[in-house]
């Protein structure tokens, strides 16, 4: 009994030590982004006269970069827990479509679903949603290092700066690009791995289009609606290309097991 | 605003940005099929929504002043250019991260 469980605790270290060395790597750009990106917030929690206790604990609960910079100015404001709320809801409902797109890549993934799911912010999701895990690499314990690594990167960022405030002085300007160049290469690597591009060409169009109409700071959720709504309307001939595209690929090339799995979307 | 209307607020920051997390995952739970709709939502929208985040990355860039959007638009060339070049995610990213950084301190 006793050596059992030794090995198996063995086993499970291994697995587990394998994801982390999968993972840490796609997250480096993170580190540099969050650390950077964390300082500044707490920096700037640290100005409007607030101990580094808030940017810590924040950083940690709620773990979604633009929303705690939004609540700086409502804890500076009137006490308004609904207005609060309704705010939030709308900064972050993006992560609805997150969640719509990883009902399958969060599958099975156990007890670390909660957390993965906790932690999904724009960057957690698109590392997630796009890296290629090695074949002998545990999918959740990979997706949970990289979830894990990300918050912990924000909270070191935001707790620095909250802690050193006003002590730091940058000569960092245009360090934040580091989060754009993030972005374009995860847009990059998904456009070279699909087949057809309607998704990818709607996207950049109407988000153009919505922050030309409706500015900087209200673009979002118009997008989403144009989005969802174009693709509704686009589903018959996307589907159609799409089935169009893997029938010539299994005639052609046989893909490896893999690729057909997550085309199909029946993974687990 | 008083601690404990503090704790409510943040409180209230927590619970919204958890539900439109947890929001899909409750509403289609993993023991049951999901709709066919939603199912094709999950593989159209990644593309999109990574369009929207580059996007939302280069909102507060203005074409009509300051740099007029150069610096941003030479280093995303730039880190397309690397990518497609070695297809080495960190090397695209730093090579374009730098040459921003330096375009905005030294040229712009």
């Amino acid at each position: 009994m006793h050596t059992e469980s030794c090995i198996q605790t063995e086993k499970r270290s291994a697995v587990m030590k394998k994801a982390f060395a999968a993972a840490f790597p796609y997250t480096i750009p993170i580190f540099a982004g969050f650390w950077f990106l964390g300082l500044t917030y707490g920096i700037y929690m640290n100005v409007s006269g607030f101990s580094f206790w808030y940017p810590m604990l924040m950083s940690i609960t709620i773990f979604a970069g633009s929303v705690e910079f939004v609540t700086v100015n409502m804890l500076l404001g009137a006490f308004n827990p609904l207005q609060a709320l309704v705010m939030t809801l709308m900064i972050n409902a993006r992560h609805l479509f997150y969640g719509i797109s990883m009902l399958e890549k969060y599958r099975g993934t156990g007890w670390k679903k909660v957390y993965l799911i906790f932690g999904m912010c724009d960057e957690s999701f698109s590392i997630n949603y796009t890296a290629d895990i090695p074949e002998d690499v545990d999918r959740g314990w990979f997706m949970f290092f990289v979830t894990l690594l990300n918050h912990f990167y924000w909270f070191f960022g935001a707790t620095l700066g909250g802690i050193f405030g006003s002590l730091i002085h940058f000569n960092t300007e245009g360090l934040d690009f580091v989060m754009t160049a993030m972005f374009v290469v995860i847009f990059l690597e998904q456009w070279l791995k699909e087949k057809q591009h309607t998704s990818a060409f709607v996207g950049i169009g109407l988000s153009l289009l919505c922050l030309l109409a409706f500015g900087a700071d209200n673009f979002i959720i118009p997008s989403m609606f144009a989005m969802l709504g174009v693709l509704t309307l686009l589903r018959g001939s996307i589907e159609r290309k799409q089935d169009e595209t893997e029938m010539t690929d299994r005639e052609e090339e046989p893909l490896p097991e893999g690729r057909i799995a997550e085309k199909g979307g029946s993974q687990l | 605003m008083t601690l404990l209307q503090q704790i409510i607020t943040i409180a209230m920051v927590v619970l919204g940005t958890a539900i439109t997390r947890f929001l899909p995952f409750l509403i289609f739970p993993a023991d049951k099929p999901v709709p066919k709709y939603v199912q094709y939502l999950g593989k159209a929208l990644p593309s999109a929504v990574f369009g929207l985040l580059v996007i939302y990355c280069l909102r507060n860039v203005s074409i009509f002043s300051g740099s007029h959007g150069i610096p941003e638009l030479i280093s995303i060339v730039l880190v397309i250019g690397l990518h497609l070049w070695k297809r080495q995610m960190l090397l695209s990213i730093a090579g374009g991260t730098i040459c921003y950084m330096l375009l905005v301190q030294m040229v712009f």
